[in-house]
This record gives C-alpha cells, structure tokens and sequence, in this order.
C-alpha cells in the first residue's frame, strides 16, 4: 500500500536533488574542513557557500548564520547562550506558552538554576499579544523567545511587532522559525530579530542539521565548547554533507516556496472544508487565517486521537495527533491546553500538515476513510451516545 | 507510534461486545485520573452469572482494547470469578501492553468491579425492599 504522507510538520522527506548535492561530500569530498591541504578547501568551500544560501533564505548576512545539529539545537544555543552571557544584567527571560519543548523545557530548566521566567499565554487562535508581552518585561528581562509558527496549529505570531515591544525595553529577541523557514518567507532584518533559529529537515533537507541567526553584535555563549569551528560559536567538525544538504534546500526554497503554496494551500483548504462538511462536530484549531498554509489541526469531539491515528494509518494514511494518548506523557497537548481547549476535546485532536509532493488524491483519501473512521470510534464512545441517544 | 502487540491492535480492529445493555442489571462508570479516559460496563446476571456484558470506553487504543478483552473473559463467570479478574490478567490475554499503557488497563478492571458492585447494590435494594414488603 502506497502511504500517505500527511506529517510534513513532523519531518519532511529530503528532496532528491538535495541527495544528490550532498553525495560528493560523503565519498571524495570528505575532508575535515579544518585541515590544511588543498583537499580540505572543498570541503571549506561547500560549508561557505550554503552558509550563503542559507543567510540570503531569511535575509540574513553570511557571517550572522551559525550551523548547529538541528532546531533544539539552534533554539538551545539561542536561549542558553543569551542566559549565560546577560545573566549580571538580569535573569529574567519571556516567553509564549505554546512554544516547542526545545524551547519550554530549556527555559525550565534555566528556571531549574535560577532564572526566572514568564510564560505569557495565548488567545483561542495561538496569538501572543504585544501588549501582554509589554507588560512582562521587567527591568531585568534579558530575553524574549517566542515562535514564529506553530507546529501543532500552525498559528503565525505577529513577531514584528512582539520584536518592537521587546526592543523598545532594549531586550534581545530570538524566534524559533523552525516551521515557518522554507514554507513562508521570512527576513530577519524586516521582522527585526537578533536571533532565529531554523532546521533544514523541515524544508526536504537532511535531519540533524539547523542554523541560528546571530545577529551581527549580539553577545552570546557558545554552547558548545571545543575546537574553533563556526568562528568559535559552534566546536566540532562539520557536518559538511548535512550543511550542504540544507543549503542546497534552502536554494531550492527560496525559488519554489510561492509555488507550494499555490499547490499545497488548497489541497489544505478542502480537506478542511470537506471534513467540517462531513463530520459532525468537529473543531478547527489555530487562526482562520494567521496560519501555516500547509497545516490542519482539528478536533473530533467524544473520541480520543491515537484510535483515530490507528485506523488512518490502517488506510496507510500517516498523521499526527496531540492526544495524550500518543505523547508518552499522558498529559494532552500543552498547546491545545493553551487555547482553552477542555482535556476531552484535546484528547480528540488530529493533526494533517501538507507538503509538496501531496495531491488531490491524497485528499479524496483521507475525506473517503476519516469520516468512517470517527462514526466507528464515536459508536463506541459513551459521550457520543449519551448525547445522541437522549 | 506506540508498538502494540499484535493482539491489542487486533482487538482494537474488531472489538466485542460494544455497546449498552438497556436493562442492565449492573452499570460500572469509571475513569482513569491518569489520562481523563473513561468506560462504562453493562453486565446482566442470572443465576449469579455474567450472561451479558457491553462496553463503551473513550480511551487509546489500549483502553479500547483491553475493554473488549476484558468483556470476553469475564462472560459466562460467576460474579466471584469475575471480581478476581486482574488488569495484568487482561493485559496478558493480549500479549502484554507497553509499559507506560499498564495503566489503561486498569479501567478494564476496574470497570468490572463498578459493574458488580453496582449489581450487588441493586440486588440488596431489591431484598430490602421485598422484606419491607412482608
Ligand atoms: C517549532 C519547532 N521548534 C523546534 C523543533 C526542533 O527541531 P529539530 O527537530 O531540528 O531539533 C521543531 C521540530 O520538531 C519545531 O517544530
Ligand atoms: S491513555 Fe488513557 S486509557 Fe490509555
């Protein structure tokens, strides 16, 4: 059975002419860009020339990107590295409660060894206010990190704005960008960011492979020690074919990103359309319109999400879900909990991200087996039945 | 997702004995504070045996499951049987769960056990009633 690949927030597969840029660097050019001999100069020059795709994808300047293994890594580095370097200042840092855990659980973490820090919520959609991010601040707040995108509702944050408010304080900003770099566009210098963190596999670039944007002046600690790679920012050897593979990606995004979304935002929007159509309620989550083009989040009420995930994946569809039946922690998504939504309708959560290589078909699929799939759970749930029962 | 024996995700496809028994003569209502997932267990008895027994869980798919395996073993049972029935019983029918799905076999236990006292209320009431009556 041919799947359906419905997850692309989760990962996307890696776009075969990012494999193909990348393969050099794992057979003949695999020299340790640090090394002197001219064998070396390739691989140096392969990790210049995506720094340079990478900077002119978000607007930045090739000496602003560091590459790191991934987003938790760009994200740790961003929140981390400002605590450590600002902490006589202050130890107060802000951010959103819908955040990633890359982001949530290294602020706890700081608050673990005396950092204080201000979570501020959400409206219904997933939006941050300005003017309750205002409020936080405090005299010794030396950090506001707040997403660009949502990766479970797909919610796009006014961060322009939220970077003003922050700046008018003179506190730093940093953005984990890690949904939205490669599926909308986005620029640094215009948002008015000092850091951005952004990871290549969600754009069909190879897993393990991220970058944070430091602005240039920005004081900030490495994370990791050692040798003096990354100018000193980032130690360790290269990923050299894992960095040209996100270069390569974002080269590729910068040139087709407003074609997916012609492509990927209606396949979206009828899957959207239909299965509101077809299932009695259900409930769609995030901001009707400050959203991710390529993101579905519903909730089906009186059933639980990992049934859901179980019968779709029977039909070869794979989704995603943020039930606490599937998270391993048993609570449901801290997410869907922001927006106000009650445990019993999180539980009921489901969520559908598109990608490029999608197609009508894969729609018809899912409006063809979903429907059936939930009178089938719903059948055996009590809450259904005592409500339609009576 | 999470790996299910073979067994559980067998169960989950084709569950028994799902629904409501209209004029139950035990109704057992639980839920399980670990997740928020609930089950209702209807039971009929005759003779001191299960005769009848439906389920309605809103849970994963191990809460699914074990309320359907749960149904099928205790059927048939004498009321003392089925209050021995374990949730480590229910969960080895089925191969076994992983480890952080233990607790959603619990419901299927104690499901069962609401079910009885419930019918072990009602049948009280019942005498007491009658007696009054004399
Ligand atoms: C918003 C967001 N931040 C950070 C991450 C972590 O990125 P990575 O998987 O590259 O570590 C993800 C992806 O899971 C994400 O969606
Ligand atoms: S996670 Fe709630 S019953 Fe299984």
């Amino acid at each position: 059975m041919k799947e359906i690949y419905l997850d692309y927030n989760a990962t996307t597969p890696v776009d075969p002419r990012v494999v193909e840029a990348m393969i050099p660097y794992l057979k003949e050019h695999f020299h340790n860009p640090s090394s002197v001999y001219s064998g070396a100069k390739e691989t140096k020059k392969a990790i210049e020339e995506a720094r340079e795709k990478i900077a002119s994808l978000i607007g930045a300047s090739p000496k602003e990107i560091i590459f790191t293994g991934g987003g938790s890594e760009a994200d740790n580095h961003a929140i981390k590295g400002v605590a450590f370097a600002f902490q006589e200042k202050g130890k107060h840092i802000i951010t959103s409660s819908i955040e990633h855990h890359a982001v949530l659980h290294a602020c706890q973490f700081l608050e673990k060894i005396g950092f204080e820090v201000t979570y501020l919520p959400v409206d219904k959609y997933g939006i941050v206010h300005p003017h309750s991010l205002r409020k936080a601040i405090r005299d010794d707040t030396i950090l506001v990190t707040i997403m660009m995108a949502n990766n479970e509702i797909g919610t796009i944050e006014p961060i322009k704005e939220l970077a003003e408010v922050t700046h008018e304080k003179n506190v730093l900003f940093h953005t984990d960008a890690v949904q939205a770099v490669g599926k909308i566009p986005v620029n640094v210098k215009e948002l008015g960011v000092d850091l951005l963190s952004l990871s290549a596999h969600k754009f069909y670039g190879p897993k393990g492979v991220g970058a944070l944007y430091i602005r240039r002046g920005v004081k900030i600690h490495p994370l990791i020690h050692g040798g003096g790679q990354e100018r000193g920012r980032r130690a360790g050897t290269e990923n050299v074919a894992g960095i040209v593979g996100a270069g390569k990606a974002a080269e590729i995004a910068m040139e087709e990103m407003e074609e997916e979304e012609r492509k990927i935002r209606p396949l979206r929007d009828r899957l959207e359309r239909e299965l509101v159509k077809r299932i009695p309620e259900v409930i769609v989550n995030g901001h009707p319109e400050k959203r991710l083009y390529n993101t579905l989040n519903i909730c089906v009420k009186y059933i639980e999400g990992e049934g859901m995930l179980a019968l779709l994946d029977f039909y070869g569809i794979s989704a995603s879900s943020g039930s606490a039946c599937t998270s391993g922690s048993l609570e449901p998504s801290h997410v869907l909990l922001a927006i106000g939504l009650p445990h019993e309708i999180a539980h009921g959560s489901l969520r559908f991200s598109f990608g490029k290589y999608n197609t009508d078909e894969d729609v018809d699929k899912v409006i063809e087996v979903l429907p059936g799939i939930v009178e089938r759970l719903r059948a055996m749930s009590p809450f259904w039945r005592e409500k339609h029962e009576h | 997702m999470l790996e299910y024996s073979e067994k559980v995700i067998e169960e989950f496809m084709n569950p028994k004995n799902m629904g409501k028994i209209e004029d139950a003569d035990g109704i057992g209502k639980v839920g399980n504070p670990v997740c928020g997932d609930v089950m209702w267990i209807y039971i009929k008895v005759k003779d001191n045996r299960i005769v009848d027994i439906k389920f309605q869980t809103f849970g994963c798919v191990a809460a699914i499951a074990t309320s359907s395996k749960v149904t099928q073993l205790v059927m048939g049972k004498t009321v003392e049987e089925a209050l021995r029935i374990t949730n480590k019983a229910v969960a080895e029918a089925l191969d076994g769960l992983p480890p952080i799905k233990m607790h959603c076999s619990l419901l299927a236990e104690e499901g069962i056990k609401a079910a009885i006292e419930d019918y072990m209320k009602k049948q009280k009431h019942k005498k007491n009633k009658k007696g009054g009556k004399k």
